[in-house]
Formats: C-alpha cells, structure tokens, sequence
C-alpha cells in the first residue's frame, strides 16, 4: 500500500490517457542493492518485512536446508533463497539471494494488469500493488519475469512486496534494509547504489577471486530497482532461479497495447462499414418489390 | 438445470410453448430453437460485456461498471462464458444437421461481393434453409465455444498454471472475443435491418411466404412443395 501524498505516480496499469503527478515532482530514483557475497541468510529481513507490514503469520517449513519455505506467499513478501552451489572445481558454496519484487523499470506486472489502478508505479521507480483496485484475475503473475505477485484465494487479490513505500514515502529506508545485520543491504538513489555495486563487484574480481562477479540489473526489463551482486553474474539461474534474461511476453506488449486495439478499432470500423454498406446499398428487401396487393408480405 | 430439463421436454413433446403460423407464412424456427437462441443471446452478451470490460484499458472504464465493478465483472465472466458454451452446445444439437457445408456453399462465398451490393436481387435457387454466411457464423460460434472453454477454464483457475500457459491462453482468449465480436456485429445487422423480415422469424417463429423465396429458395421448396422462381415471378 502506497502513501500518495508523498509519491507522486509515473504509471498506472490500465489506465487510458494521461497519469496525473507525472513529472510534478522531482523525484530520484530509488534502489535496493543487495549483496549476495555478504549475506549470511539470518532471515532478519524476512522477519523485519512481516513485522512492518503486519503480515499474518503463516507455517514455515523445513526441508533440510537454511530456506524458511519453497517460495514466497502473499503474507510473506521477502524470502531467502539457499541453494548449495557445486562450483567447477568440485567445491561448496552456499548461496543466499533475498528474493523479493525487482521493481522493475519495465514492470510486466503492470503491462498485463487490465484493471485501471491495481497497479502504479511512482516516479521513484517504486511498483505498487493497489488491492482495491485488483480484480483477482492474476494476469499480472503471468506478465511478471520473476514469479513474484502472489494471489490470497480469500480476498481475490494479489500482493507482493511494496518496497516499503509507506516508510520511503516518508524519507524512511525499508524495513529489511533496516533490519539487515550485516550490511548487506543498502538503499539510496539508483546511481549511488549503481556505482557502490559496480565498486564492490570489482573488489570481488580483483581480491577476493571471484574474476566473474558482477552486477544484476537486467536491461531486458529496463533495469530494476533491487539490484544485486553476485558472485558469478554469468550464472543468476544458480541463485535460486533468478532469470539471466528476464522478458515480458509480447502478448502483453505488442499484443495488447498495439495489434489488440488495432483490432478493437478494425471491428468497429466494420460496424461503420456496415452501415454505411446499409445506406448505400439499401437492405436486401423480400422480392418482387412492390409486391402486389393481395400479398401478405411484410411491408 | 432446471432450465436444461425444460428445453429437453420442450423439444421432446413441443408442449411448452407453440407457433402460430398464420396464413401466407411459414414457420422457420421452432419453439425449441428460438428459446435456446436467446439464451445463447443472452449469455452471449453479457460474457462479451463482462470479457470486453477486461479486454482493453479503453473499455474497463466504461463496461466495468455494468456489473458492478471490475472485480465483479472478473468473477461474472466466467459463468456467463460457460452459460454460453452450454446453450451453444444445445443450439448444435439442433443445428448441425443443417449447418453441413455443401459443395454449392462455395460458390455462395465467391459471389458474396454481389451478396453485399446487389441487394435487389434474390438468393440463387441452391440457398437452402441457411446460406453460406450463416454456416459460417455457426461454425465460427462452434470454434470459439471449444477456444473459450479451454482457454476460459485455465484462466478461470489459473493458480497452478505456469505464465508462459496463461499468456497463450490469454492471447487465444482474446484472439476468439475479437473474431466473435467482429461476426455477432454482421449478424445483428443480417439480423435486422439488412434483410427485413428476419427477426420476426427468430421472435415469433414465422417468416413470409415471400422472405422465404427470396431469402431460402431451396428451403421454400422443400417445406411449402412450391416452386420460389415460379411463386416469386406470380407476384409481378
């Protein structure tokens, strides 16, 4: 849930026309940056996360690894992620990706959501989920490069994490990054987080042996703003899946904010079509025309 | 189901309901056929309000409301689709003996330009109880009932569908609306204004001597014996 006094709106799902607050505010763009080589999987966020946003409790479950339960749910926004990683030269390395909403720049989410307002994304680049304004239909799973909305079957909507933009909105950090005892996580302006990244990615190449790290901020998405650094960026999938190339289907871009109203716009212009045929061709009327006087023909 | 057991009854006994056919008329549509048309109708038309609401960010704001709101319209659409796929199912029970495509239904399709503009002349003789046009329409419903109630049950429930499955049954979904759209908008038209006299035929049951010959030659002689060109050429 959003704060709108405080964020001014850059786009909203389904919404014909014009957004009201664009570009009526300077507004930075904020950004999460997490730390994968850095993370030593406490769960703090996770429990910070249900904390703010006084998530109902759910059962965790165990399965012998350090992973509170298979994937997120709609009362448990932040999850870690542990795989236990076989590296080439046959050694271990557990790691831990806090996987939560990428709040994408591109956000698929709101490109397949056909509900006016269920989604919005502010200036800061904060993707917001509006349940009063969602329908339930979970079109916005299927849009949504990494697995994250996720449907309550008794409410009919779907939730996800908000990035805290009730505290963001309030010059506040979120709750996870404040809850972070390792630091991690970090939270400032996308550039700032960009170049901290960029900067801890290269002391990992050059230091500490890790010649492939690197920065995750997927370009197919238009980049996002949760970003992460990795031990090997050439391998996100071992990171409990994170996509190398995350992409919107074409169905809910091309298809259906291009052909699709194309198609809207054809059949209707069959309608006009047809009328016009109507006015300049008449109606096919029962023959012979006029008929005679002693048929019973509709007149 | 109630409903269902009473057309079931209907169709069997012709007891509910009847047609009075009037001198100089002739009766088109049964009882039976014009009660499961208008179902078909109806449901027909609110599953493309309600699926139009959700179809395009240009219509949300306008069908939504109709049913209360989008949510309503989301949790609606389902029902009113498989209510339409259902009376679609009885419309084919009784329809499909005589929606069989004959070798004369494509030469009816290679003359449709002069069907459209010439419209002061009668059907060929071969046009039997329903041309070319009107097959298609029917088989055309036939697809999109099987399109819709595929695509239409994994959206409906689509919690353990990947998102790859639902963005196809998404695009199909929507590819069926707008083809279905396109049609329903030509048949209004056949319907009504664009050959008077029809809609009576799918209201009361009956249609004119004279709509039959002009319209459904084939079929004007084989219910009333008569010969159209003979009865129609009579008339000047």
């Amino acid at each position: 849930m959003s704060d709108e006094r405080t964020l001014q709106t850059k786009a909203i799902s389904a919404h014909p026309g014009s957004v009201p607050g664009r570009h009526m505010q300077r507004e930075v763009e904020v950004c999460k940056l997490i730390d994968t080589t850095t993370c030593i999987g406490c769960k703090a966020c996770e429990v910070a996360c249900v904390e703010w946003n006084d998530l109902p409790f759910g059962e965790t479950t165990f399965d012998n690894t350090y992973q509170t339960m298979p994937e997120t749910r709609w009362n448990y926004w932040n999850l870690i992620k542990f795989n236990e990683h076989t590296r080439a030269d046959g050694t271990l390395m557990w790691l831990m990706r806090k996987d939560q909403c990428m709040h994408c720049a591109d956000p698929g989410c709101l490109r397949a959501c056909p509900a006016d307002g269920a989604i919005v994304q502010y200036e800061n680049g904060i993707v917001d989920f509006q349940q009063e304004n969602c329908i339930g239909c979970q079109l916005c799973l299927s849009g949504c490069p990494f697995d994250i909305p996720r449907f309550n079957p008794t409410t009919k909507k779907v939730y996800k994490c908000s990035l805290c933009s009730d505290r963001v909105g309030q010059g506040l950090e979120p709750a996870c990054i404040k809850s972070c005892p390792t630091g991690c996580l970090h939270f400032g302006t996308k550039a700032e987080m960009k170049e901290l990244a960029e900067s801890r990615a290269e002391q990992l190449r050059n230091f500490s042996g890790f010649e492939k790290a690197g920065v995750y901020d997927p370009e197919s998405v238009g980049g996002t703003h949760v970003i992460y650094v990795l031990h090997d960026a050439s391998d996100p999938e071992a990171y409990g899946g994170l996509p190398k190339d995350p992409h919107i289907p074409i169905v809910y871009t091309i298809w259906k904010h291009f052909l699709k109203p194309i198609g809207l716009f054809a059949a209707f212009a069959g309608l006009v079509g047809i009328f016009f045929q109507y006015i300049s061709f008449g109606p096919r009327r029962t023959l012979p025309q006029p008929p005679r006087k002693d048929d019973n023909g509709d007149r | 189901m109630a409903t269902v057991e009473n057309l079931r009854r209907m169709q069997k006994s012709g007891g509910s309901g009847r047609t009075i056919v009037y001198e100089g008329e002739v009766l088109r549509h049964s009882v039976y056929t014009r009660v499961v048309h208008w179902l078909v109708a109806i449901s027909f038309i609110l599953a493309l309000l309600s699926g139009f609401a959700l179809f395009t960010p240009w219509l949300y704001a306008w069908l939504a409301p109709i049913f209360g709101s989008g949510a309503r319209a989301r949790l609606l659409h389902p029902w009113f689709g498989l209510a339409f796929v259902i009376t679609v199912l009885f419309q084919f029970r009784g329809w499909i003996s005589q929606m069989r495509w004959q070798p004369e239904d494509r030469q009816w399709l290679r003359q449709i330009k002069d069907y459209t503009i010439k419209t002061d002349q009668p059907e060929a003789d071969y046009v039997g109880k329903f041309n070319a046009g009107q097959k298609i329409w029917f088989w055309t419903m036939g697809i999109s009932v099987l399109v819709f109630l595929i695509t239409g049950v994994f959206l409906w429930f689509p919690e353990h569908l990947g998102r790859t499955a639902m963005w196809i049954c998404y695009f199909f979904h929507d590819l069926m609306g707008l083809i279905m759209l396109g049609g329903f908008f030509i048949h209004l038209y056949e319907g009504t204004g664009g050959i008077p006299g029809t809609l009576r035929g799918m209201l009361h049951g009956t249609v004119t001597r004279a709509w039959a010959w002009t319209h459904h030659p084939a079929w004007y002689r084989e219910v009333t014996g008569r010969d159209p060109r003979t009865d129609r050429e009579g008339q000047r």
